[in-house]
């Protein structure tokens, strides 16, 4: 099975069960929470982090990014990927 | 990545993370090493729910982005269900702290339908015998490992917590064990602290090195084995550390603690350190007690150390370790915290340890515990 982070299109990676997505006014930053974790979303990572809903695939995430930034769909499939696969790894993110 | 807070108003002054609520100190456990103080807040004095709705939407605006729920036993509170609303409401990760004795199913279920983000539950050891006797309750364990069930039923995500002692640190296998079982998703190993009730009880409580490490090699073996499920939380317990831990990641840099009838401490034990004023939600903005108050102010940054800490360059990693352990064994808050080694009272700290251990033939006898608001046995 692939895991999360993998080019295959098959994986709709989502939030697993006590993590959240917030933005914080206090600092104007995007944040994941999760339990006794807090981790401050860097430049677009906030983008790719919503569109973890369980519905989107990974090629669907990395389409509407290079999309939504118009840029090279190479680069950010690389991005994306590497956020997935670290988030993942952190436990961040279920399939 | 980590979080940076570089956007705070005041330079030397952190935004913090956390919020301690403290909304009771009501129990029906006592475990024997207990973090609340040893003179408890009586429940007619305890914050009502607007107060602490109020707090709740201030530490927001403040920057806290996580509040605990804890106690005592938050279940306790009747009104347990409209805090947890209300720590939603304002924009906060919330966290329930409860051993659970006292939340039935249709509890939890109002707790998940609030927005309830974390449920961490305690448990005192692996089987029932043993585990009621460390609580000082009968036919709890039973109960918190249908608990366990049904929070993660729910659909929450679940922490097992294990206060770890003498008695009970050589089933941290089957701990890990127990917890991936229940299905939580993370356990904390924690040894016991050495402040108030647990110091009442260092005695009995004092784990010998040899079980100290043993169960430390354990938990290196099991966190790979388990990595797919479980993230396991464990430290160094200071009694045989040589490096101090920055206690609360820093004196009034990271997180606050708010006890039942509303004074602000900038750690749960800051109590046990004579002649520190705190202040009280109830006469202040929580905004006005963190930038403020003269009990955050004493021991923030760095200015107020001495030596070894002063001129150390560990001093903005540790922040010179724990101040209610430097006066309970240094004898000063302003000395360094004597888990380190470049303390004069690190010797002493060993000794401590050392004089609490008990013959290993003794190990498998029952300790006496005092436990946590009752007579002394």
């Amino acid at each position: 099975m692939a895991e999360i982070g993998s080019a295959s299109g098959e994986i709709r990676p989502r939030l697993a069960p006590g993590v959240r997505l917030h933005f914080d006014k206090t600092r104007e930053a995007w944040i994941l929470l999760g339990p006794e974790r807090v981790i401050e979303m860097e430049g677009p990572s906030h983008e790719i982090l919503q569109r973890c809903d369980g519905t989107h695939t990974t090629a669907q995430i990395v389409d509407e990014l290079a999309t939504l930034y118009n840029a090279d769909r190479a680069t950010i499939e690389g991005d994306v990927l590497a956020l997935l696969a670290d988030l993942a790894t952190k436990r961040f993110l279920v399939r | 990545m980590s979080l940076s807070l570089s956007t705070v108003s005041v330079p030397t002054v952190h935004r913090p993370i956390g919020l301690l609520a403290e909304l009771t100190h009501r129990c029906p456990l006592a475990c024997p090493y207990c973090s609340n103080p040893l003179t408890l807040d009586n429940v007619s004095r305890e914050l009502d729910t607007a107060t602490w709705s109020r707090v709740f939407h201030q530490a927001a605006d403040l920057g806290v982005l996580q509040v605990h729920l804890s106690g005592g036993e938050p279940g306790a509170r009747r009104d347990l269900v409209d805090l947890a609303r209300a720590a939603h409401d304002a924009g906060l990760y919330t966290n329930l702290i409860t051993s659970a004795i006292g939340l039935d199913n249709k509890r939890l279920s109002a707790l998940r339908d609030v927005g309830l983000d974390h449920v961490q539950l305690s448990i005192q050891d692996i089987e029932a015998g043993q585990a009621d006797r460390i609580a000082g309750y009968t036919g709890g364990h039973v109960r918190k490992l249908a608990f366990a069930r049904q929070v993660v039923e729910l659909g929450f995500a679940l922490t097992i917590n294990a206060v770890v002692h003498r008695a009970n640190i050589g089933n941290v296998p089957a701990l890990v064990a127990l917890a991936a079982d229940l299905g939580a998703g993370r356990l904390e190993v924690a040894h016991a602290q050495y402040h108030g009730w647990a110091l009442q009880n260092r005695s009995a409580l004092m784990p010998t090195a040899d079980q100290v490490f043993q169960a430390m090699d354990e938990v290196e073996r099991l966190r790979e084995q388990y990595a797919d499920r479980l993230v396991i939380d464990l430290v160094v317990p200071d009694y045989y550390a040589s490096r101090p831990k920055p206690c609360m990641g820093g004196w009034a840099r990271r997180s606050l603690n708010v006890t039942p009838t509303g004074r602000v401490l900038p750690c749960h034990a800051a109590e046990t350190i004579p002649g520190l004023e705190f202040w009280s939600v109830r006469d202040h903005s929580l905004q006005d007690i963190w930038l403020r108050s003269p009990a955050f102010q004493a021991f923030r940054g760095t200015d107020w150390m001495r030596e070894p800490c002063k001129s150390c360059e560990l001093r903005e990693v540790d922040f010179g370790g724990c101040r209610c352990q430097a006066l309970a064994i240094a004898g000063d808050a302003r000395e360094a915290d004597p888990a380190c080694s470049l303390s004069p009272h690190h010797a002493k700290m060993h000794a401590l340890a050392e004089q609490a251990q008990v013959d290993p033939a003794q190990l498998a006898q029952p300790a006496r515990y005092n436990y946590r608001g009752r007579a002394p046995a």
